[in-house]
């Protein structure tokens, strides 16, 4: 049973915008660092556009590297931002309450980088008003819609504004109780405009609760598309027989839940130290975290087992060969061994004890491992399907990551922890109403000798609860 | 006439449940008064009458215009310039369906979101009567009336025990 610890409204409010109507004394230092690196990372940009691709490690016949993994990498991380808030929405989960939020707001962040890296890898990045956008240049050539470098930008593109949307309709109320809470009239003006005269009719409160479930149902199919299509870059590829794989398009999607709920866990255990948030963040929390992760790992896992299953069953020359290079040898190998010990042989087992699903610490460890092995799965995708010696290869050369390529990658790290520290500077990372509307529907009832909470579950009409008594 | 506001403040959700039934014993009528909450309650916690929407018909609006445009786009890059391949149609429904598909939710995330704002009967640049410490855990009953009810109006909510004095606004 969930810990129940009954807050009153005003002490909600006090807690969970201390942050963002103060600042931390962490916070400028924590920003001035992130914003350097991110600096760092444009500055290496820009050198690249200057001097042009050759200052990276791309070279035939791998002419994707870092760029790409670390695409597919932070797509996966932006999937289970909202794909955890919107099936914990839909089922009514209780324990979603205090990670929607943050969750959400990291696939938006996410979904940024994973759009400027592969914008950084094309060189001239400016370039891509020729190949995405249907307007009809001076040369008369129309973008091809078979190539999927014009599905992956209306995939993502539909991804991010429908996530930014989703975002800033669930902060309507929050954003009215910063504008009831700002002192500074400047500031209050800001967040009135933003609230857009929100008061808590009845009405509002009914369309909020509505918004949640129907966005969460709209949201959860372009979440599948958005990995099917980035697993269909490689998979529809002709040149890599390696990645003609049926099973790419599930074993992406299972992957990128693998990561993203990884990341919201080590999300949750940040905002309890950094924040202090560990009366809305308890153990209760990771637990359920945790449990959930075990379920999807070893989908992921079974996912992982029969993608080597059939490429080494069928006997098929260029499979074999890939897999040999991508677990045999030198330096993919011990790689490979990294990956699978990281994302699975290590957190999952680790997962089944309870002191472990319920210690912030043990979650945040273990679940940096998973991104740690997930990261390397993307580049063990990337790169070895690349170098496989071909028939037709006249240039077998290796890769090796340029520091550009490197800056550029971190660079990508720091936007996202940048984005996160800014957003939570403005806006609550925790959702106050949720919270509140928990303790409403969480009222302590008698049942025989014990006192427990009592669940009601929100958006149901109050004839509903008649008819059944 | 002027239509003016009045806001009562109660601590208990019974306290404003009451305020409401002397508001329907005043003569006031659905429409002219409003529960303020700083939290979702449960629909008919105070006796008030369950809020009708048509949310649902917009995505699916939204979905048929997106369809749309994205059929226009996709069908009309690839007769604008046209790539024979291995001589296949010109239109390509499985490249397009994914476009299309794309389009389609794109319209109905966006029609959505434009669908509650304005169900919510947002935006709304006058606040009349309001309080600030509503978003505090107070529940308001605002009266939305003539100049010349706004007496009757804090009658019956001061009779239902209001926290502190009424609020006067305009709308």
């Amino acid at each position: 049973m969930q810990e129940h610890t009954q807050l009153s409204h005003k002490q909600i409010n006090e807690d969970l915008l201390k942050d963002v109507l103060t600042v931390p004394k962490w916070w400028l230092p924590a920003v001035a660092f992130l914003g350097l690196v991110v600096l760092t990372g444009l500055c290496a940009f820009f050198f690249m556009v200057y001097h042009g691709l050759g200052v990276t490690g791309l070279n035939r016949p791998v002419m994707w590297g870092f760029f790409i993994a670390n695409f597919v990498f932070w797509i996966g991380i932006s999937h289970a931002g909202i794909m955890i808030s919107a099936i914990l929405r839909l089922t009514q989960a209780e324990w979603r309450r205090p990670i929607t939020r943050a969750a959400e707001v990291m696939t938006v962040f996410s979904l940024i980088a994973a759009l400027h890296t592969p914008l950084m890898h094309v060189g001239r990045p400016w370039r891509v008003l020729y190949w995405i956008f249907p307007y009809d240049f001076s040369r008369g050539i129309w973008p091809n819609i078979r190539s999927p470098f014009v599905w992956d930008p209306s995939a993502v593109g539909t991804y991010l504004i429908a996530s930014t949307l989703f975002v800033f309709i669930c902060l309507i109320p929050d954003i009215a109780i910063l504008r009831d809470r700002a002192k500074k009239p400047i500031v209050k003006k800001i967040y009135s405009q933003m609230a857009l005269g929100f008061r808590g009719t009845p009405r509002q409160w009914k369309l909020q609760i509505v918004a949640g479930i129907l966005l969460s149902a709209l949201v959860l199919p372009v979440f599948v598309s958005v990995h099917s299509i980035v697993s269909w870059d490689f998979a529809v590829l002709i040149g890599v027989e390696g990645w003609h794989s049926t099973i790419f398009a599930p074993y992406f999607i299972i992957g990128a839940i693998h990561s993203g709920v990884s990341a919201v866990a080590m999300l949750m255990a940040l905002s309890v130290w950094l924040y202090g948030l560990d009366k809305y963040i308890k153990p209760d929390h990771f637990d359920a975290i945790a449990r959930l992760l075990i379920v999807v790992a070893t989908t992921w896992f079974f996912f992982f087992f029969l993608e080597w299953v059939y490429a080494l069953y069928t006997l098929d020359s260029p499979d074999i060969a890939l897999r040999e290079l991508q677990a045999l040898q030198w330096p993919y190998g011990p790689l490979f061994a990294i990956f699978v010990i990281t994302s699975f042989v290590i957190p999952v087992p680790l997962w089944l004890f309870k002191r472990v699903r319920r210690s912030a610490a043990l979650m945040f460890w273990t679940t940096i491992l998973v991104n740690i092995g997930m990261w390397l799965e993307r580049f063990l995708i990337v790169i070895p399907g690349l170098l496989r010696r071909t028939h037709m290869t006249f240039d077998w050369g290796t890769y090796h990551p340029s520091i550009i390529e490197i800056l550029i990658v971190v660079e990508t790290f720091a936007f996202v922890c940048l984005g996160m520290l800014l957003f939570a500077k403005v806006l609550p990372l925790i959702p106050l109403f949720d919270i509140k509307e928990g303790m409403v529907n969480r009222r302590l009832i008698k049942v025989g000798r014990r006192v427990v909470p009592a669940t009601i579950r929100e958006g149901l009409p109050h004839h509903y609860y008649e008819k059944k008594h | 006439m002027a239509k003016r506001s009045v806001l009562g403040l109660y601590t208990e959700e019974d306290s404003a449940a009451d305020a409401l039934d002397n508001l329907r014993e005043a003569g006031f009528e659905e429409g002219e008064y409003e529960i303020l909450t700083g939290v979702p309650y449960p629909e008919g916690t105070f006796g008030e009458a369950e809020p009708e929407h048509n949310l649902y018909r917009w995505p699916l609006i939204g979905a048929i215009c997106g369809f749309t445009i994205a059929l226009l786009i996709t069908a009309g890059t690839e007769l604008a310039y046209p790539l024979i391949t291995g001589g296949k149609p010109i239109l390509s429904i499985p490249a397009m369906a994914i476009i299309m598909y794309e389009g389609s939710m794109l319209g109905a995330i966006i029609f959505t979101i434009i669908g509650i704002i304005f169900e919510s009967r947002l935006p709304r640049i006058f606040m009349g009567a309001y309080s600030e410490k509503i978003t505090e855990g107070h529940i308001g009953v605002t009266v939305t009336t003539d100049e010349t009810r706004t007496d009757a109006a804090e009658t019956a909510l001061n009779k239902a025990g209001a926290d502190g004095d009424i609020i006067r606004g305009w709308e």
